[in-house]
């Protein structure tokens, strides 16, 4: 199996906590004049996301954890499982609802996303920073108004819900920030 | 065509620079009002430090024999601190001396550590660890005069200072208390750490718990656990502690010194027990230094020495979060 030995600690190296994939965030050498040396890490749960710290005797070694990035094309949802296929390969990934989490509501069929895969099953998944989607609902548009002041909410195509500004209509394909949740522009075709 | 995306450009600021050479010009400045000698020590040496905690860089040596009996392929250690040798100087009567020098220590890397780094040493005939705290203290207010206020100056014992922050007495407590304050911390325990390993369990405590709460100033640490004694003198009582001390400034550990342990069968013990434990460990023995040993038979004056972290100084001075801050070329980019 392989492992890490402490001096091999990083910012992003993958490695077994208490059974889970985690990835280490930040890796503090800690030792006094005489004495023991440590390793503290922060490292992200990559099942759960919480952030934990730990030290590691330095010299000790750590279970690797087989964990990958890949980008996979949003094939459809089947109401339990989100389909995903590696263009290059057509293989083909579901992945349940705590893996795709939050990413669920910006997951449009054919964008791609990065697809965090452990032990070849998916673990995480991560939209586009911006996609497209048209809206499905919202109050009607206030002609002329393109201030953008105040805004109203809209429902676009994946059910998510975000603020855009009172011009905006239904059947309009906004430009969305999938890391804030902000509507950025019109989406020009 | 050269290639040039190489990062050269130093990683310290131009005012860091500048700021290490006042200061080493202010520390020398110190050191010749009072009359203590500056002396130069060799790097290289056929013994280095035993501390199992310590790992030195090695090299070889190809050439001419130095010495009889000395192959030409020897063995060489890089120094982890010119103890030894300043050691010897005493011993042959050089009266009190100070040396700054770079030395090295294999595997140390990190934000208050580089593998190379200044260190400044020195050592005062006929001072004990109190005499030589008042001089660290003299020294660095002088040296930081107009620079970092040295306020406020605390001093501890190293079982006050436990007792104070986690309510343990470190040379009672066992084990599975020290893991007890560790969870009140919200910490867990270091994976890898053999519960029978104490004194590492205390430098789990001092580095997390404790020394996050030493908070501004100079902080000085004393009458160390025997079993953490290093080349400290030890005062019998209950319980037995060394005369070592430890300087803070600014929450960052500078400096540690000892009244010095002067028996060279002692001595000899301490070396023949660090190799022991280092084997323990799985790793090599380290040859202990002859030289000195025969030095301290011979007679080594009463004397303190405390070594200083030049760099951890500039960190405090130049309020910088790393040492590499500090360093114009840190390991990342030397």
């Amino acid at each position: 199996m392989a492992s890490y030995n402490t001096n091999e600690f990083r910012g992003g190296l993958k490695i077994m906590i208490d059974g889970d994939p985690c990835s280490i965030i930040e890796n503090e050498f800690v030792k006094p004049g005489k004495g023991q040396a440590f390793n503290r890490v922060k490292i992200r749960n990559l099942k759960t996301g919480r952030v934990i710290e730990r030290t590691f005797k330095s010299g000790e070694s750590v279970e690797a954890a087989d964990v990958m990035d890949i980008d996979l094309q949003f094939l459809y949802n089947d109401g339990e499982f989100w389909h995903f296929m590696d263009p290059d390969t057509y293989e083909q990934y579901a992945a349940d609802a705590t893996a795709v989490g939050d990413a669920a509501k910006w997951l449009k069929e054919q964008d791609t996303c990065e697809v965090t895969l452990w032990n070849g099953a998916p673990l995480a998944v991560t939209p586009p920073n911006f996609v497209v989607l048209t809206v499905t609902d919202t109050d009607p548009g206030v002609r002329g108004d393109t201030s953008g002041g105040g805004g109203k909410p809209a429902t676009l195509e994946t059910g998510a819900v975000v603020r855009v500004p009172l011009f905006i209509e239904i059947g309009e394909a906004l430009r969305i920030d999938t890391r804030t949740g902000e509507y950025v522009a019109r989406a020009k075709d | 065509m050269l290639q040039t995306a190489a990062d050269w450009r130093p990683a310290a600021s131009l005012d860091a620079l500048k700021l290490r050479a006042d200061l080493l010009a202010r520390i020398r400045n110190y050191f010749s009002t009072q009359g203590v000698l500056e002396v130069d020590t060799p790097v290289l040496s056929s013994a280095g430090a035993t501390d199992p905690a310590i790992r030195s860089f090695t090299t070889t040596y190809h050439g001419p024999a130095p010495v009889p009996g000395r192959g030409s392929d020897a063995k060489l250690y890089l120094h982890t601190s010119p103890e030894f040798p300043m050691k010897r100087l005493l011993a042959a009567g050089s009266g009190s001396i100070y040396q700054v020098c770079k030395v090295f220590r294999d595997g140390e890397s990190g934000s208050s550590h580089n593998p190379e780094f200044t260190l400044l040493e020195w050592y005062r005939n006929g001072f004990d660890h109190f005499d030589l705290m008042d001089d660290v203290e003299k020294l660095l207010r002088e040296v930081l005069d107009g620079i970092l206020p040295v306020e406020p100056v605390d001093h501890w014992t190293y079982r006050e200072l436990f007792l104070e922050v986690t309510g343990l007495d470190p040379f009672m407590a066992p084990v599975t208390d020290m893991q007890a304050v560790l969870r009140k911390h919200g910490l867990r325990d270091p994976v890898g750490l053999s519960a029978d390993d104490r004194d590492a369990w205390l430098d789990m405590l001092m580095t997390h718990v404790i020394e996050p709460r030493l908070g501004h100033g100079l902080v000085f640490v004393r009458d160390y656990p025997a079993s953490q004694a290093a080349l400290a003198r030890l005062h019998s009582g209950q319980p037995a502690v060394a005369a070592r001390f430890e300087v803070y400034l600014e929450g960052i550990e500078l400096a540690n010194g000892y009244h010095e342990l002067t028996d060279a069968t002692e001595q000899q013990q301490r070396f023949a027990k660090d190799n022991a434990r280092r084997i323990e460990q799985g790793a090599e023995p380290v040859s202990m230094d002859l030289h000195l040993l025969a030095a301290m038979q011979s007679g080594l004056p009463d004397c303190a020495g405390v070594a200083l972290g030049i760099d951890r100084l500039l960190m405090a001075a130049g309020r910088a979060e790393t040492i590499d801050a500090m360093i114009a070329f840190p390991l990342t980019n030397a």
